[in-house]
């Protein structure tokens, strides 16, 4: 009987630690699959009956949803794997050469507030006629990128044995070659964590967004929180975009769990 | 990869005397960071750089920029919106430490232990943490609506009176908070999981031949092992909640009027809506002191904690 009810006390535990999660998520799935009829009646239409795809349908068809789509896109990936290529080699240059003090710089990058990169940036684009571009946002995005990814790969490279790169050089290899054909093979895991984390954090960015970007370069986030401010509100379609946004994270999310998980644990973290 | 390399890494870069106590920079190292260094000079140093030269300087986008010294710092302290945006920072920061860590450790107890569908129901679990913050914010803006949000359903049902949420000045921060613990306390979890995971089994065999229940195993086996990785949970939490800005900016901008104003929304309003540059950068100065002040504060509690531990 004991051992009944604290089993019952645990599958209650576990229920209430998950719920949170699933109702948001639940709620956000029904309000975009309502019609604005269902989504402001009172007490709440939980189960969409009959759903409907219509606030899906008017999100592409009104708000230049797949633009901003594209936009997100693009800033995201070239941020991305910008951060790689700078950051890989990176990653194996501090861990190699104990430059533990360049460690703690990107350790600090990581604990500043985005904001405080985004004035001397704002300055740097309007005087370089970069403000609106997705070329500005794409440098802005690798503040995110670049210390995720950085950190990752030290930690990545530190676990790769020395005596592999020491052996191929012995045998002619150069510092490069070391790097490209023993170490970079070995830590590629790592280079899948730290892109999807960097992917992740890159794609979430919000404020960048709102103070770089133009009307017609802007990311995801800031164009859904904008069409918050510029239309009436209307909760179905509003749900709808929000869906789309967060969805690749979330697919992500799900498939890479086990690779996420441990890039977290070693330091990823997130970014600000 | 092992999930103890976050403290041993946040370790290894913690004291910086003791880090550097064992350089051995070897030279042709530096190549590969070079592109790393150029790129990082340029969108992270010199924005930290260019912001403290702005700091001592009046400057308003559109006019001209005169140096005013310590002026804007002045200026700042006497400043009562920039004072209560601090209090404001401070009330959401504790509570947005506090509860994570509290429900995160439990649900890492919890997630620790094995069960059906557990993998599952981690990953759900975990997905808030990934969430886009904005679009998260945007259904809570609807579920937090006096009239027909659907929280306020939820209370009518076990019979608790309506809130108004983030729409008075007293509910406001702590609604706020509720968003956050959503989002982060998966990242707590995570982090003490991995703890767990590398507990030894001997104290609790020998505690259970002593008769111990429970709550005193957690107590003073449990708790003390895992402690290390606590403190760099609390250390996140703290630099995370202090920077939070996506779901308060998203969900009341500061309001009603500045009741949820914290620092870096305060900040933000200078410098993109007033264009007070000079005085936001002052404002980026203090908010960056005090972030590396509490993390070195808090690194130092961990050293101290691993000795105890």
């Amino acid at each position: 009987m004991n051992r009944f009810v604290k089993k019952l006390g645990f599958y209650a535990s576990v229920f209430v630690l998950v719920s949170p999660a699933v109702l948001v998520f639940l709620w956000m799935i029904s309000l975009s699959l309502k019609n604005e009829l269902d989504n402001t009646a009172f007490p709440p239409v939980f189960i969409p009956n009959p759903p409907t795809l219509k606030n899906y349908v008017d999100v592409f068809a009104q708000n230049n949803f797949g633009l901003y789509l594209w936009n997100s896109i693009l800033v995201t990936g070239g941020a991305v794997l910008l951060g790689l290529l700078v950051g890989v080699p990176a990653g194996y240059g501090i861990a190699r050469g104990k430059a533990h003090k360049f460690a703690i710089l990107i350790l600090v990058a990581r604990m500043t507030p985005a904001l405080s990169y985004l004035i001397p940036l704002f300055l740097l684009f309007q005087i370089t006629g970069l403000v609106g571009t997705i070329t500005a946002l794409v440098i802005t995005h690798l503040v995110i990128t670049i210390p995720i990814i950085v950190w990752i790969m030290i930690g990545y490279f530190e676990n790769v044995p020395m005596e592999l790169e020491d052996a191929s050089r012995i045998d002619g290899a150069t510092t490069w070659q070391a790097f490209r054909y023993v170490a970079l093979p070995l830590a590629k895991p790592g280079i899948v964590v730290g892109g999807i984390l960097a992917f992740i954090f890159s794609w979430n960015n919000f404020i960048f967004s709102v103070v770089l970007g133009g009307k017609a370069s802007r990311t995801l986030p800031s164009a859904v929180y904008n069409s918050l401010t510029f239309e009436q509100i209307s909760w179905g379609p509003l749900a709808a975009a929000a869906l789309l946004v967060t969805l690749p994270v979330l697919l992500v999310t799900v498939i890479a769990q086990r690779q996420i998980v441990a890039g977290l644990s070693a330091g990823g973290l997130k970014d600000g | 990869m092992t999930s103890t390399s976050l403290p041993a890494s946040l370790a290894n870069a913690a004291p910086p005397g003791a880090a550097a106590a064992s350089q051995d920079f070897t030279p042709r190292y530096w190549l590969f960071s070079l592109p790393a260094v150029l790129v990082i000079a340029a969108v992270i140093v010199f924005p930290w750089l260019f912001t403290l030269y702005m700091s001592g300087q009046d400057w308003k986008i559109g006019g001209g920029a005169e140096f005013v010294g310590l002026g804007n710092f002045a200026a700042l302290a006497k400043d009562q919106r920039f004072i209560e945006s601090m209090g404001h920072t401070a009330y959401f920061t504790i509570l947005a430490v506090v509860l994570p860590i509290v429900f995160g450790t439990a649900a890492a107890l919890v997630f620790h232990r094995e069960f059906p569908f557990r993998g599952l129901l981690r990953t759900i679990f975990v997905m808030p943490m990934m969430a886009t913050p904005v679009a998260v914010a945007l259904v809570w803006t609807m579920m937090f609506h006096p009239q027909l949000g659907v929280l306020n359903y939820l209370l009518s049902l076990v019979g608790i009176g309506p809130s108004a949420w983030v729409y008075d000045p007293n509910t406001v921060i702590p609604t706020l908070v509720m968003v956050e613990v959503w989002h982060w306390t998966p990242l707590v979890m995570l982090i003490v999981l991995g703890g767990l995971a590398g507990l030894p089994r001997e104290p609790y065999e020998s505690a259970l031949i002593d008769g111990a229940n429970d709550w005193h195993m957690f107590r003073h086996i449990t708790l003390p092992l895992v402690w290390p990785f606590i403190m760099v949970a609390i250390v996140i939490r703290t630099i995370d909640a202090l920077k939070a800005f996506d779901t308060i900016f998203v969900i009341t901008q500061g309001g009603p009027g500045t009741a949820s104003e914290t620092l870096n929304i305060f900040l933000y309003l200078q410098a993109f809506q007033f264009y007070k540059i000079g005085y936001a950068s002052a404002v980026v100065v203090i908010f960056f002191v005090i972030i590396i002040m509490l993390s070195l504060l808090l690194l130092y509690a961990r050293q101290k904690s691993k000795w105890n531990a």
